[in-house]
Formats: C-alpha cells, structure tokens, sequence
C-alpha cells in the first residue's frame, strides 16, 4: 500500500512537472517555431514548409534587422560607458566615504525604476523634443542610462563595500597615495562586481523598449522596436528571430550571473 | 587635501543624481504640473476630470490586472520556491530548479512575443490540447485579451518572485523546518505555517516590485491584448501620439503613480523597520 501510494505521489509531481515544463517551453517552442516556417497556416498544427528564408532575410548585410542590431549594441556599449562613469565614483562615495543622509541618496537612484515609467518617459520626450534631441542616440542613450543607474550604482556599492579594508590600508601603511590604492587596489578587487553591473546595465538597454518607443522614435530603431513593428505588421517571421536574437544574451546572462556576482557581493546589493 | 571627506563624497555623487534629476525628477514636475493646471494656466482638475470620463474602464482593467497577475505570481513562486526548499524527491527538485529561472531576464517585448503566437487561437497550446484528444478544434478560443496579459505577466514575474523567496527559504533555520517534520507536519504545513511567515517580507518587496514593474510595461498590453479594455500605458501612448494630449496623458499618469504610491508604502515601511533593526 505504502509503495503505491509513494508511486502515485511521484507520478503526480512528475505530472505537475510536465505541466509546468509545459506552460514555461511552449511559448519559447512557439517563437523558435515561427522562425522557421515559411508557410503556417490554419488548420495546420505545425509549420507547413520549413525553411531559412527568413534567416537570410534578417541578416542579410544590408537589411533592417542588421542596421537595428547595430544601433542597438552601439547604445548599449554606450550606456555602459555612461552609467559606469557615474557610478563607480558614486558607488565608491557611498560605500566608503561619509555621506550625509545616504539612505536618501540610495532611494534617488531607485527612484526611477520605481515609478510607472511609462508617464515619465512622455515628459521625457517633451522635452528632448523641445531641445531637439529627440530622435537621436544620445537621447536614447541618456535615457538608458538613467534607467540603468539604479543597478550600477548600488551594484558598484555593493562590491566596493566588499573589498577588504585592511588590503587598502596596507597599501596606505607602505606609502601609495589614497588615488593609487584605489586604482592599484580597490578598484581591481570591486572589478568582477562592477562588470556585473556593467553586463546588467548592457542588457537593460538591449531590452529597453518604453524610452525608445517615445524617445527614441522614429530615426533610432533597436532591435525591440523592430521586434515591435514587425509584430504588429503581421509578419511573425522576422519579429520570431528577432526576439530569439535579444533570448541570447538574456539566457546567457541567467546561466552565467552566480559567476559574476559572488554571494558576498550580493547579500550587500541595497544595503 | 582642501576638501573634506563629506565634500569629496558628494562631488563624487554628484554627476549620477544630476542624470537622476534630470531625466527623472525634472520630467515628474512637469507631469505633475501638466496634470494639475489648464494649459492656459490656473490650477485645475479638468484633466483628471477627462481621463476619468474615457478611461475609468481602463483604470479598473488595469488594478484588477496587476493585482491578479500579482496574486498568480505569488502563487506560482510559493510552489516553486516551497518546493525547491522542502521537496524531497531530488530528481524533481533538480529538474525544476533547472527549469524555473528561464524567463528571468527576457524583455517583456519577447515574452508578450511568444505568448502572441503561444496563446493565439491557432496557437501551440491549443494545437498541442487538440493534438492530445483534449479539445476538439472547433472549441478552441484565443487569449489574447485580459487572459493573455495576465499570462504573460505572470509567465515573466515568477522566476524573479520564486528566485528572492527560495533564497530567503534557503536561509532559514533548517532545525525548526525539520522539528516541524518530526511531530508529524506535512510538508504543506509546515511551508504555510512555518516558513512562509517567516519570509512573508520578502515576498512582498517582490511583489511590490512586480506590482510597479507590471505598471510600467507598454508592450505586453500593445502585442497581447486587443485594443479595448486596455492598460493605462497604452492609453497614456495613444493621447500622445494621436492627439498629443499631455494633460489627459499625464493625469493617467498621476493615476498610475498613485497606485505604485500605495505599493511603495508597503515596500519602504519594510525598508525602515530593517533600517531600525540593523
């Protein structure tokens, strides 16, 4: 009795799991799907020719989906570029430095992801529109950047709060100056931490679509607007392997954080 | 050295906050003020006045959205993270913990993607329920309205959600877990009375993360749904690019920051305590 119960138990979980694998892979079997049909349609249950015609017409050298590839990693390095410039000085000051009401100045990084950005972002475009910047990378990069921050930064915090002090101290004690400790020191020790939030900050903006949508529009196309237009213009082919081309990095990144972002690091991520 | 430690620390800032200020705090005043006065000038509540007369649908739509699709989040991750804590067969627990991460870090715009094709009439899941001897083809229905967001938004939440709880999980005292078993508690019952209350925090700042996050996404609502009832941000696009409307955009707004407002109480109030604490 005791057996078939324990059975019956194990098949249950092993059916609830099939369920689960289920509803989480289809949607992604779906989209893998539609990038290799050529021809699908009703009633058939599976693609009715498959074919890599699709595949050559995304990247072919001079289409749209390798101009918006890109512009799209060409704003993402840029943005990384941004946000690191202003966090690793800001992320050092919060960290190791006194600073007076530093709860506060935590929060204001928050603050921007912690709003619907959606209402933001239209003011945003405003006035970019009146600066007449709107429509450019720089917009968009800004934008980004500011979206990106919040990770930088209390990532760069995190990390610099994790380095050792005696280490820095020791360097003091045998006569490098507060400038070369921290460029001889601190900063290679807060390196693996701070590339995290760079790769993190690279991958928002990869994905970002809200800002560019109305920032952005209509000269800067990334990947997700032409995800986007291609959705809505019915030809799920192209929006299929151009969502599969932004999958690649995001589950690269899922696979590979615990590598980047040590648990020392992470228990101090917000503190 | 001329400057001291406070001075060079907030120089250091500096740079960072001015972004902040400027593409955050800036833009928020001016939505705020846009909301609040008549384009001619004078306070008013005209605008709020408009957009609760087109859209009080869609603003109901909208709560009844997120607070399900939190809800289903919540859910969902208490299996998974209750199972990855307590299971104890480890071929399914391995399997699981290998499974429920994948949607983490895909953009909204890919998972509405998927769900679009997934959830559609003649999508996989209805081929694949047919296929099977479940349904007939002539029942099958699309879901690509209310349904179909809420899918999609729990779909992408409850790895993040289900990822903070198992860690919580993770770090409680295993001995009380255990005594627990050992007079003769399930293992449901000693996930509902034992561990959760002691991580219930934790859930709820990722809750209240997924709360506003779910807030602010534009493009599930776009791909996913059709155009009517739809979500706050679709209407907040639609004044702007047909009418350029920014009064009755940005009072949708002021709603919308409202109901995040009410979410980031929650999330603060826990900030302070710990702050208290520690």
């Amino acid at each position: 009795m005791m057996r078939l119960a324990s059975s019956l138990r194990a098949a249950l979980a092993a059916f609830l799991l099939a369920v689960f694998a289920f509803v989480l892979i289809g949607p992604l079997v779906n989209l893998a799907l539609w990038s290799v049909a050529e021809r699908w349609y009703t009633p058939y249950k599976l693609p009715v020719i498959y074919g890599t015609r699709y595949w050559e017409q995304v990247f072919r050298p001079t289409g749209d989906a390798m101009a918006s590839l890109g512009t799209s990693v060409w704003i993402a390095v840029l943005t990384v570029i941004v946000a690191l410039t202003l966090s690793i000085p800001a992320g050092y000051a919060l960290a190791r430095l006194k600073l007076p009401v530093r709860a506060l100045f935590m929060i204001l990084f928050l603050l921007p992801q912690a709003f619907p950005s959606v209402a933001i972002y239209i003011n945003v475009a405003r006035v970019f529109y009146q600066l007449g910047i709107n429509g450019t990378v720089f917009a968009v990069v800004l934008v980004h950047a500011a979206h990106g921050l919040v990770y930088s930064v209390w990532i760069a915090a995190a990390a610099f709060g994790a380095v050792d002090k005696d280490l820095e101290l020791a360097a003091r004690n045998i006569g490098a100056s507060p400038l070369r400790t921290f460029f001889s020191v601190t900063l290679p020790l807060a390196a693996p931490g701070i590339i995290a939030s760079g790769i993190f900050v690279f991958l928002e903006s990869l994905d970002e679509f809200t800002g560019t949508f109305f920032v952005g529009v209509p000269q800067v196309t990334t990947l997700p607007l032409l995800l986007y237009n291609a959705a809505m213009g019915g030809n799920y082919q192209v929006a299929s392997i151009t969502a599969l081309i932004l999958l690649v990095p995001s589950v690269l990144f899922m696979l590979f954080i615990e590598r980047f972002l040590r648990a020392d690091v992470l228990a101090k991520v917000g503190a | 050295m001329s400057i001291s430690q406070r001075q060079l620390a907030l120089l250091l800032v500096a740079p960072g906050l001015a972004l902040v200020a400027a593409l955050f705090l800036y833009p928020l005043s001016f939505s705020l003020i846009s909301a609040f006065t008549r384009p001619q000038g004078g306070i008013s509540l005209d605008a709020f006045r408009k957009a609760w007369e087109l859209y009080s649908s869609d603003m109901l739509f909208t709560v009844v959205i997120v607070l399900a699709s939190c809800l289903f989040t919540g859910l969902a991750a208490i299996i998974i993270a209750g199972t990855l804590t307590l299971g104890e067969n480890r071929w399914i627990v391995g399997t699981l913990k290998a499974l429920y991460r994948w949607p983490l870090f895909i953009p909204f715009i890919v998972a509405a993607q998927c769900m679009r094709t997934f959830l559609a009439k003649n999508g996989l899941m209805n081929n694949s329920f047919v296929a099977m001897g479940l349904m007939e083809p002539l029942q099958a229905v699309s879901f690509l309205d209310w349904r179909g967001i809420i899918a999609t938004f729990v779909w992408k939440q409850t790895p993040f959600v289900a990822l903070l709880l198992a860690g919580a999980l993770a770090a409680l005292d295993r001995a009380t877990l255990e005594a627990g078993r050992n007079l003769g508690a399930t293992r449901l019952r000693v996930l509902v009375e034992l561990a959760l209350p002691q991580v219930m925090p934790q859930l709820l700042v990722a809750l209240v993360l997924s709360f506003v996050t779910m807030l602010s996404v534009l493009s599930v609502p776009m791909m996913v749904a059709g155009s009517q009832p739809t979500m706050l941000t679709v209407d907040m696009a639609f004044r702007i690019n047909a009418y350029g409307d920014y009064a009755t955009a940005n009072a949708l707004g002021v709603v919308t920051y409202l109901l995040s407002a009410g979410a980031a109480i929650i999330y603060l109030k826990r900030g302070m305590a710990k702050e208290g604490a520690t």
